[in-house]
């Protein structure tokens, strides 16, 4: 039992370090408990602000007068009674949104997905009014080459809003391409691929709401009596 | 110079090289810093949590242990990156979009480990601030160089979105070249990289001409030397 006295100190040792250890855990803890209640109103704030601020840009606010964040339904790919739903491409459920104006469907916001990218996945919401128009198209998320594919995205570009007012009555099954391909909508200089991919993406979500009208142009109202 | 005391071993001259440290440090933040607004908050966010790890550790240095010090440590900085990623989002929510990521990406800094680690934890607290302060705003600055030529050669505007730092800084864009495709490389990471070793090469360049060519010879680079070696053999 020569080193007991050594065990001893190391026993204790580690009672200490491990105490000290678990302090400033709980220190850190406690830190970003406050920091979140602190920030946790703001954020939330933010995130809806910003959610209002994309919708208002694919629907204008003169095609709607109810609160479009809070009017959002699921749009789930695999579990769903939606007809064609793979038209929208998505990876995940994501929301859509429904437009009332005065009392009546007015239009609905779609989230779209395409995999037919440069540099990956690309997320798209598309505004589409009553009538089968597009009011709007922005990209959410895109990994696209800086300066090429990236004119997509309206802080680089206006190009996005080429598909505004256009819709399946206006424009025939074989025009929803590129120029290069025979269609009726630009590419880049230097990016086809980009661009090819959001028109075959915007023509699905046109179909998509082709096939769904009825379930998608409906109320609130209407939605709590089916 | 040369007895052996003052040898150190090749280890002891790399763990000592904190510009070299710094070099590595920069790299995670080298992706997104292709806008002057970017590096600006990037920076800043850095620089915040450099001096509050630092002041914090040097408070407590006295409640560190050895074999705790590296776990306590690592746990205040990432509760003080998870604290400003926070703030970020609620004040700044479209910048913190914009740097995704990269916000708990900070938390990974070296600099922020070995400045806490090997002065802060064996200095008073005004000093381990101002260690922390300087080394944080070197760092800000070095992004900032960085973010504002990637930017005018990537884009040819300057100080474009500062809006999402300063909400009265809308119109501070300024276009200075008004050329139909610019430099693409200069916003891809790649051109980052290139663009830091231009610059790292300028400052070699500088400390050359400034120091007399007979004691560029006779004098290697001594521990703490603030010359970012790149190139030659470290010995």
């Amino acid at each position: 039992m020569s080193n007991a006295p050594a065990s001893k100190g190391f026993v204790k040792a580690m009672i200490h370090n491990s105490l000290r250890l678990a302090a400033f855990a709980l220190g850190s803890a406690i830190l970003l408990v406050f920091a979140d209640n602190l920030t946790k109103d703001q954020i939330a704030h933010q995130r809806l602000e910003s959610r209002r601020q994309l919708l208002n840009q694919v629907l204008p606010p003169s095609l709607h007068d109810n609160d479009l964040p809070g009017a959002g339904f699921q749009l789930d790919p695999v579990n769903t009674d939606f007809s064609q739903i793979s038209l929208l491409g998505l990876s995940a459920p994501r929301s859509g949104y429904r437009a009332n104006l005065k009392g009546t469907a007015s239009g609905v916001v779609l989230p779209l997905e395409t995999s037919e990218g440069y540099g990956g996945p690309i997320v798209l919401m598309i505004g589409i009014a009553a009538d089968g128009r597009i009011t709007g198209v922005r990209v959410v998320e895109h990994s696209e080459t800086p300066g090429l594919g990236s004119q997509i995205d309206i802080e680089q570009s206006q190009w996005i809003d080429g598909f505004n007012q256009h819709s399946l009555a206006d424009t025939p099954a074989g025009k929803w391409r590129v120029k290069l391909d025979g269609g009726n909508f630009d590419q880049f200089v230097g990016a086809t691929i980009t661009p090819r991919a959001v028109v075959g993406a915007v023509n699905g979500a046109l179909l998509f709401f082709e096939a769904n009208k009825s379930v998608l142009l409906t109320t609130a109202d209407q939605q709590r009596a089916l | 110079m040369s007895s052996p005391a003052y040898r150190m071993s090749t280890n002891d001259r790399l763990r000592h090289n904190h510009s070299g440290f710094m070099l590595l440090a920069l790299c995670p933040l080298l992706a997104v810093s292709n806008s002057v607004v970017k590096s600006l908050g990037l920076g800043l966010v850095t620089l915040a949590v450099l001096a509050g790890s630092s002041l914090l550790v040097s408070l407590l240095r006295h409640q560190l242990s050895q074999a705790t010090r590296l776990l306590i440590i690592v746990t205040l900085i990432a509760a003080l990156t998870s604290c400003a990623e926070l703030l970020l989002q609620a004040y700044t929510f479209k910048l913190y979009q914009s740097l995704g990521l990269f916000v708990p990406l900070i938390a990974t800094n070296y600099m922020l480990f070995d400045r806490a680690d090997n002065f802060a934890s064996t200095h008073l607290p005004l000093p381990a601030l101002l260690d922390a302060t300087m080394k944080g705003a070197a760092l800000m600055l070095l992004l900032l160089v960085l973010g504002a030529i990637r930017e005018v050669l990537g884009t040819g505007a300057l100080f474009a979105n500062m809006d999402q730092l300063l909400p009265d800084a809308a119109s501070w864009k300024v276009q200075l070249l008004h050329n139909p495709s610019p430099f693409l490389l200069a916003s891809v990471p790649a051109g980052a990289f290139l663009l830091l070793g231009f610059l790292i090469a300028l400052k070699n360049m500088i400390d050359k001409y400034q120091t007399p060519v007979s004691s560029v010879v006779a004098v290697e680079p001594v521990a703490g030397s603030r010359r970012v070696r790149v190139t030659g053999k470290i010995v």
